[in-house]
């Protein structure tokens, strides 16, 4: 198949320069060599928040569930339940995932939910005009921080580690090659499976030289990626800082059973019959 | 009329669920009907507990306030509930620990339970198996009516509890011989437990809920049987992970529902609002207790009726549903999941503590509730998702066809899920919404469905209205002063032909309800039905039969 096949024809209204072009292209990219490797196109669902980022299931043409602000995993989470054969990729805002929805972030992570988190990092609020969120800089200006925001920022890939994810990576919509095959790794894991996606913003926080210049690529590292000690230690290499280098690739990615697994014990929910309630009742009498 | 109320009580920690429960056992294996009213504060140990067991010939599911027997493991139990006693009543208490001296006018049997658990080498919770033995024996009852009972009710150290309930049952004489009755045993279920059983008839396949009383059972019983029902049964980080987690199962293709009381429904509120824009099936179980915020979270109320009506940013159909006891709550359990999957709509199950956790003796059959298939989409053209049809329900497809790209959107949308914002879009899809509502309408109101109950006496000049478990005791009071007693069991869409049916050309309508405000009443008034009338009671409990008789009698009389 084409990576054109998968496009709906709907008009395309980020910014021009905006990261989600890159990112679009890296997950459309992705999926059309992963249905080249055996996976159905019908089996992938994409769920998105409430933001920029969220436009981009409309962009593509497969099956999407537009969800509320900050509620994408959750749902993610029951679309995996309900049918454990689709590939679910949850598509997040910074605003969506660590702020609004960081709850359901932490515990997707938690319970190891076999779906995958692409975190649309531009840190900050685009759709509803320039406002701080929780991965922007401390002091940063925005529109409801005008004075610089007093808060330091929450380091995203430090937060999945810690929360239990099994498979965490930061790519940069700069370079799509590497994003692409975080995409397909991250997809492939099984278990929840997190990419941070550093982006611009090229409207309200253009966030592109700074990344250009600073992103290494930890296979340049020798990195154990089970080493969970040694992502940690890298996790902490950046947190927003000026000047620093910024670890991209894979930082931690092991094997654990899956949410799903464990609690559908090989039950799929759509086959189940319906069960006769008259042991029960006898119980009661 | 053979009838009989045992009031149980104790302190958290004394056994007086379990009491309860092997009384009603032992009730049903005489032949009779039992209510069982739960009355326990919000603490794990210590506080009052109290639990009354009435047992009928006919069906019942109220309690008066004045009871036959009164079993106390505490000295509280006399104080608090020594006046509720009948004349020529008794009271079973435990003479190591509780005085009874200052009650006249009702047999006092004291027997020294502690000493008797103590000389067993049992803990002191074994009371309430002693007690039980004694309440037996003056009823007259057979020791091995007593010993199934207990087989029935307990697991653990079987033998033991048989045993000592024996030496409870040998230390006093008979006093007030109880009829057995010629009827067969029934299941005694909460209105929870009917709630998890109808959903599952009605093909539910996955529960999701965070613990909130009085709602919490459906999820333990659900999640107790989760393999033996075929589901999976949830519990999240919070209610909102809840209600769009259903959302993402419903989107997926099964069927699934929520539980909660009014603190987590608003939560999902959102989520509600979302699963009418997107045409999510999904059931929510909301479980009153009294508000507003934490309130009273182990007593009962109905005032979360409007509510359930109005929560939820914008417009867009809902079903809401209130049941009054455990058939209805089975019944319309499994209705409302079929009806959230025929109509794509959130349904509200609209129930309360005095049903979810009171026990009834249930005459449903469980294939009164069948899975009523969805409309599914014929694989005709191109898939779209919100196709416009013309009672605004589209065919459905869920993701992993082959031939269907499935777009559900919490947008404005077109057809195919994509969002849109130019002015013809939003009409078409905002008004393909309501059409469903005139559907459903059609469906419920103007069809053959059971939305309204009536009962008592058909010609009644007074009509008493009544709506969720407060039906229950105004069907008794209804019967015994002669009037007509009128129940909505839907209350979105309201039911307001058949309602005006059903109360005929009554001259006198009194809205008896447990809220502070007259919700229903209100609706009623908005409906253009005048109320003359409204009993409520907004103190954390139900009405009893006693004392809305006299409320009732005071107006009418």
């Amino acid at each position: 198949m084409n990576i054109n096949d998968l496009n709906t024809g709907v008009e395309n209204t980020w910014c021009p320069g905006c990261g989600n072009f890159g990112l679009l292209t890296a997950f459309k990219q992705a999926v059309v060599e992963l249905v080249d490797e055996g996976f159905k196109l019908k089996d992938f669902v994409m769920v998105s928040g409430i933001g920029c980022h969220a436009k981009i299931v409309d962009y593509v043409k497969l099956n999407s569930f537009y969800s509320l602000h900050g509620r994408t995993l959750s749902p993610a989470t029951g679309i995996k339940l309900a049918n454990p054969d689709l590939k679910v990729v949850a598509f997040a805002g910074d605003g969506d995932a660590l702020g609004e929805g960081i709850a359901h972030t932490i515990f997707a992570a938690k319970r190891n939910s076999d779906i995958t988190l692409v975190l649309h990092d531009n840190r900050i609020y685009g759709l509803t005009t320039g406002q701080f969120t929780p991965t922007s800089p401390k002091g940063f200006k925005g529109r409801s921080t005008p004075q610089g925001s007093v808060e330091e920022p929450l380091n995203a890939v430090e937060l999945m580690l810690a929360s239990g994810a099994t498979f965490v990576a930061r790519g940069f919509t700069g370079n799509i090659l590497q994003l692409k095959e975080l995409f397909k790794q991250a997809i492939k894991h099984n278990g929840f499976s997190f990419v941070d996606v550093l982006q611009p913003c090229f409207t309200f926080y253009n966030t592109l030289a700074v990344y250009q210049k600073d992103c290494y690529d930890l296979l340049d590292k020798n990195h154990d990626v089970t080493d969970f000690d040694d992502a940690m230690r890298f996790a902490r290499e950046w947190n927003y800082e000026d000047g620093k280098k910024i670890p991209t690739g894979i930082f931690y990615d092991v094997e654990k059973p899956s949410f799903e697994e464990q609690e559908l014990k090989g039950k799929n929910l759509k086959d189940e019959k319906v069960a006769s309630v008259s042991d029960f009742l006898k119980s009661r009498m | 009329m053979a009838e009989l109320s045992v009031l149980i009580g104790g302190k958290a920690g004394d056994g007086v669920k379990l009491g309860s429960n092997i009384i009603a056992r032992l009730f049903n294996r005489l032949g009779y009907n039992v209510f069982v009213y739960e009355d326990y504060p919000s603490l794990v140990r210590g506080g009052h507990n109290f639990a009354v067991v009435r047992a009928s010939d006919k069906h019942v599911s109220a309690n008066s306030s004045v009871v036959d027997v009164l079993i106390a493991l505490n000295q509280e139990t006399v104080e608090k509930h020594a006046q509720n006693i009948k004349d020529e009543g008794l009271v079973i208490f435990d003479s190591d620990v509780v005085k009874t001296d200052m009650i006249s006018g009702v047999g006092r049997i004291g027997v020294p339970l502690s000493k008797i658990a103590r000389d067993n080498g049992l803990p002191l919770i074994v009371r309430n198996i002693i007690s039980f033995g004694v309440l037996a024996k003056l009823l007259g009852v057979d020791f091995s009516v007593v010993e199934d009972s207990i087989r029935a009710a307990v697991s653990k150290k079987v033998e033991e509890n048989i045993n000592v309930a024996r030496i409870g049952f040998d230390t006093i004489e008979t006093k007030k011989k109880i009829p057995k009755l010629d009827n067969a045993l029934k299941p005694l279920i909460t209105g929870n437990e009917a709630v998890a059983l109808g959903a599952v008839k009605a093909g539910l396949k996955a529960y999701v809920a965070y613990p909130m009383t009085p709602a919490s059972s459906i999820l333990h019983v659900l999640a107790k049987f989760q393999d033996d029902f075929g589901i999976a049964a949830i519990h999240p980080e919070n209610e909102i992970a809840v209600a769009t987690m259903a959302e993402g199962l419903s989107f997926a293709g099964v069927r699934s529902m929520v539980g909660t009381s009014g603190g987590g429904f608003a939560l999902m509120s959102e989520s509600l609002s979302f699963a009418g824009m997107a045409e999510l099936p999904v059931v929510f179980v909301l479980s009153q207790r009294p508000g507003p915020a934490t309130g009273v979270p182990t007593y009962t109320a109905q005032a979360d009726l409007f509510f359930s009506l109005f929560t939820g940013q914008g417009e867009f159909p809902r079903i809401v549903l209130a049941p009054g006891d455990a058939d209805q709550a089975f019944f319309l359990s499994g209705f409302a999941l079929n009806l959230a999957w025929k109509f794509q709509v959130p349904v509200i199950l609209l129930i309360d503590k005095h049903l979810s956790e009171s026990t009834f003796s249930a005459s449903f059959d469980e294939n009164e509730v069948k899975v009523a298939e969805a409309v599914l989409w014929d694989k005709q053209g191109e898939f779209k998702r919100y196709s416009f049809s013309d009672d605004g329900v589209s065919p459905i497809a869920f993701p992993g066809d082959a031939e269907a790209v499935v777009k559900a959107s919490s947008y404005e949308h077109d057809e195919s899920g994509i969002t849109v914002e130019n002015p013809k879009a939003i009409v078409e899809m905002v008004s393909k919404r309501l059409k469903k509502r005139d559907s459903i309408v059609s469906f419920v109101d103007d069809g053959e469905v059971e939305t309204v109950r009536t009962f008592g006496k058909a010609d009644s000049d007074v009509v008493l209205v009544a709506w969720g478990s407060t039906v229950g005791v105004v069907k008794e009071v209804g019967e015994l002063l002669g009037l007509k007693v009128v129940q909505p069991l839907f209350l979105e869409p309201f039911p307001l032909r058949k309602i005006k049916q059903a109360i005929g050309d009554a001259k006198r309508i009194i809205c008896v309800e447990v809220n502070a405000t007259g919700q229903l009443a209100s609706l009623l008034q908005n409906n253009g039905i005048k109320v003359n009338n409204v009993l409520l009671k907004f103190d954390g409990r139900p009405f009893f039969i006693d004392e809305l008789k006299s409320k009732v009698e005071g107006l009418v009389r």
